[in-house]
């Protein structure tokens, strides 16, 4: 699957969330390439968060092809899918991110415990590891404080430590930066584009606010991209 | 699976407030539970333990239970006595190792004076086959002589050679007292846990002496030979004559006689306290699952509040199933930890009641490891609370599979 050139590839997908009666997303191709720094726009309720949950295997479009790293998701069992997601995919929310009774450290390995191949590669390194990010992150004083003790942008900047540990080829970001202030917005983006930059994970980052889409690659309107009226 | 270990416990951790208050219903609750099943035994054993080694009782004809609980147990007055030549003519049968008699009927100060023979002191045994044992001083010789229970000397504060007097009747306050009869204390018991500890013991003579007023000048020595008694208790050379023997009594032409083997009563004597046990127990029952649904609605109301953080840990990599196993690992082990404290309880309120329970009952409370029921009642709590603890569990898998990582909320 290393070999594959594109990091997601979408098919055909549709995807109807259970008691609905419409699908919410319908799309025909989309495909992002590896090491590719993707942002995907769209209003509030146009499927972004959606479609992230397909990529991540979380959730099954109805219809279409979905693959990740060169595997067809079709192919993986439920557990299968949530191991593949643990070995593979870094996920960054818009707000609490953190389990509230581990601590910041303990957080950012959480990965390691869900996934042997992240586990693996760092070796015994994990701890290190997880404390360099924090180093890098600014957050080396924070390592043992409990989770909620912290700002929400400092939070933000756990998750993203934690989203990079063991360094997955794919980072999803689903509006990281929207209970942040502008300055911090900025910082965070370029710290998340860095650390993604060194560990060479390709980057989809998810946003309604537009004026984040110069710091990308590339952009993609969600609202054009999806056949689905919303 | 470690990850889900160490999310439960650090999880539990963090909400040791409302997880301790949750822990301690469980641990009240299975000591209830526990404390009732441990008394309801040992009672069972107190009796039983109360008349080791006698084979049958034998009395006026009444009903087994009546006979067992007043010659023994000293509850309740006997109807009737029964004739001396009876006792002979019993004590005289080829299966009789030995046989004891019980005059009851007097009391000093509250408590029961016995009237029986020094065969007495050799074959009363109780608990586990333990016989009597004396403190000081040893079994009645002369006339006069008065051998006290452990309780009796300790309330009252006799000593060796102390004078009491014996009351006809046995209310505390006695119409008739025979206080021209000084009896000397002459033997103190150690404490058996049985009704010995709360009895006077003299010679069917001094019974009988006191009864007609004897005084030496006035008549012949021959009229202290006991006309009646209460109670017999019997031992017999093989337990297998037990039944050949209690139908020669109960056949007896003489005078309506009634023979009961002490087990057989007893077992009589449960079935009537059983309907009053069940309740209790039932009643503990009820209180454990009290306990337990409250810890299943404290898991149900949190689970709320946690979708975010299983919306989390299903972005990290976990599987459904990994969620429905933390819920059930921190309800076991919030179970678990219940019901170890609730053990934990017992042993702490025997050690402390149990002195008390054993001077005021009789009821001796060991500190002894649960029995076999005792784990099967812990048993039968862990699994309702584990069986109750998979409802919360299962919500979580199905809310792990409709949220995915977008917890509504
Ligand atoms: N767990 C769910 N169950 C059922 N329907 C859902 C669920 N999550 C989202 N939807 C529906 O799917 C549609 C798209 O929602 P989604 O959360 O993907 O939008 P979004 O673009 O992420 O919005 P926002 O910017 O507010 O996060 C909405 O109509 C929403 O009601
Ligand atoms: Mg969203």
């Amino acid at each position: 699957m290393n070999s594959a050139a594109s990091a997601v590839q979408l098919e055909e997908v549709v995807f109807r969330w259970p008691r609905a009666r419409q699908p919410s997303l319908a799309i025909e191709q989309l495909t992002i390439k590896r090491g590719e720094r993707l942002f995907v726009r769209g209003p509030s309720g146009s499927g972004k968060s959606t479609l992230l949950g397909i990529i991540g295997g979380v959730n099954q479009p109805q219809q279409g092809r979905v693959e990740v790293l060169g595997q067809d998701l079709r192919d993986l069992g439920t557990a299968a899918r949530d191991r593949f997601r643990a070995d593979h995919i870094g996920f960054i929310f818009q707000l609490f991110n953190l389990i509230p009774y581990l601590t910041v450290r303990e957080n950012v390995l959480l990965p390691l415990r869900f996934s042997r191949r992240r586990a693996g590669l760092l070796g015994g390194r994990g701890q290190a590891e997880a404390l360099r990010l924090l180093a890098h992150l600014g957050l080396e004083t924070m390592s043992e404080r409990i989770a909620t003790d912290l700002s929400v942008g400092q939070q933000q900047r756990v998750a993203c430590a934690r989203a990079l540990l063991g360094a997955p080829e794919l980072i999803i970001a689903d509006e990281p930066t929207s209970a942040l202030d502008a300055d911090a917005r900025g910082a965070f983006i370029d710290l998340l584009l860095a650390e993604c930059a060194a560990a060479g994970s390709t980057l989809l980052f998810v946003s309604h606010d537009g004026g984040l889409a110069n710091h990308f690659d590339r952009q993609i309107d969600l609202c054009q991209l999806n056949g689905c009226p919303t | 699976m470690r990850a889900i270990l160490h999310l439960a416990w650090h999880s539990l951790a963090h909400r040791r407030g409302t997880v301790l208050l949750t822990l301690l219903s469980i641990a009240f609750s299975t000591l209830l539970l526990l404390g009732v099943e441990r008394l309801r035994t040992e009672v069972r054993e107190g009796f039983a333990g109360t008349i080791a080694g006698t084979d049958l009782i034998i009395g006026a004809r009444t009903g087994q239970i009546q006979l067992l609980l007043y010659s023994v147990f000293h509850l309740g007055d006997a109807t009737n006595n029964i004739r001396w030549e009876s006792f002979e003519a019993v004590a005289k049968q080829r299966q009789v190792a030995w046989a004891v008699p019980i005059s009851l009927g007097d009391s000093h100060r509250g408590y029961r004076v016995v009237g029986t023979t020094p065969a007495y002191f050799e074959h009363y045994h109780f608990g586990h086959d333990q016989t009597l044992g004396f403190v000081s001083g040893g079994p009645f010789q002369q006339l006069y002589d008065a051998v006290i229970g452990a309780e009796v000397a300790e309330k009252l504060g006799y000593r060796l050679g102390d004078r009491l007097i014996v009351a006809h009747g046995t209310g505390n306050v006695s119409l008739k007292q025979h206080d021209d009869k000084p009896f000397q204390v002459a033997g103190i018991l150690a404490p058996t846990g049985t009704p010995v500890d709360r009895s006077v013991l003299v010679s069917l003579e001094a019974i009988e002496a006191i009864h007609i007023g004897w005084t030496p000048e006035l008549r012949r020595p021959d009229d202290l030979k006991p006309r009646a008694i209460t109670a017999m208790l019997v031992g017999l050379k093989s337990r297998a004559a037990a039944f050949q023997m209690q139908r020669f009594v109960n056949d007896y032409s003489d005078e309506p006689l009634l023979a009961v083997l002490p087990g057989v009563a007893l077992a009589e004597l449960w079935k009537f306290t059983a309907v009053a046990e069940g309740a209790l127990r039932l009643i503990a029952g009820f209180v454990v699952l009290v306990g337990l649904i409250g810890m299943m609605t404290a898991i149900l109301t949190g689970l709320e509040a946690r979708r975010r953080e299983m919306a989390v840990l299903r972005a990290v990599g976990a599987q459904p199933l990994h969620l429905f196993a933390l819920l059930l690992t921190e309800a076991i082990a919030v179970t678990g930890a219940g019901l170890a404290a609730g053990l934990a309880l017992l042993y702490a309120a025997v050690a402390v009641a149990g002195p008390q329970l054993t001077a005021r009952f009789g009821l001796h409370l060991s500190l002894r490891p649960p029995t076999q029921s005792e784990w099967l009642l812990l048993a039968l709590v862990f699994g309702a609370g584990l069986l109750l603890a998979v409802v919360p569990a299962i919500r979580a898998y199905r809310q792990a599979l409709a949220d995915g990582l977008i917890p509504k909320l």
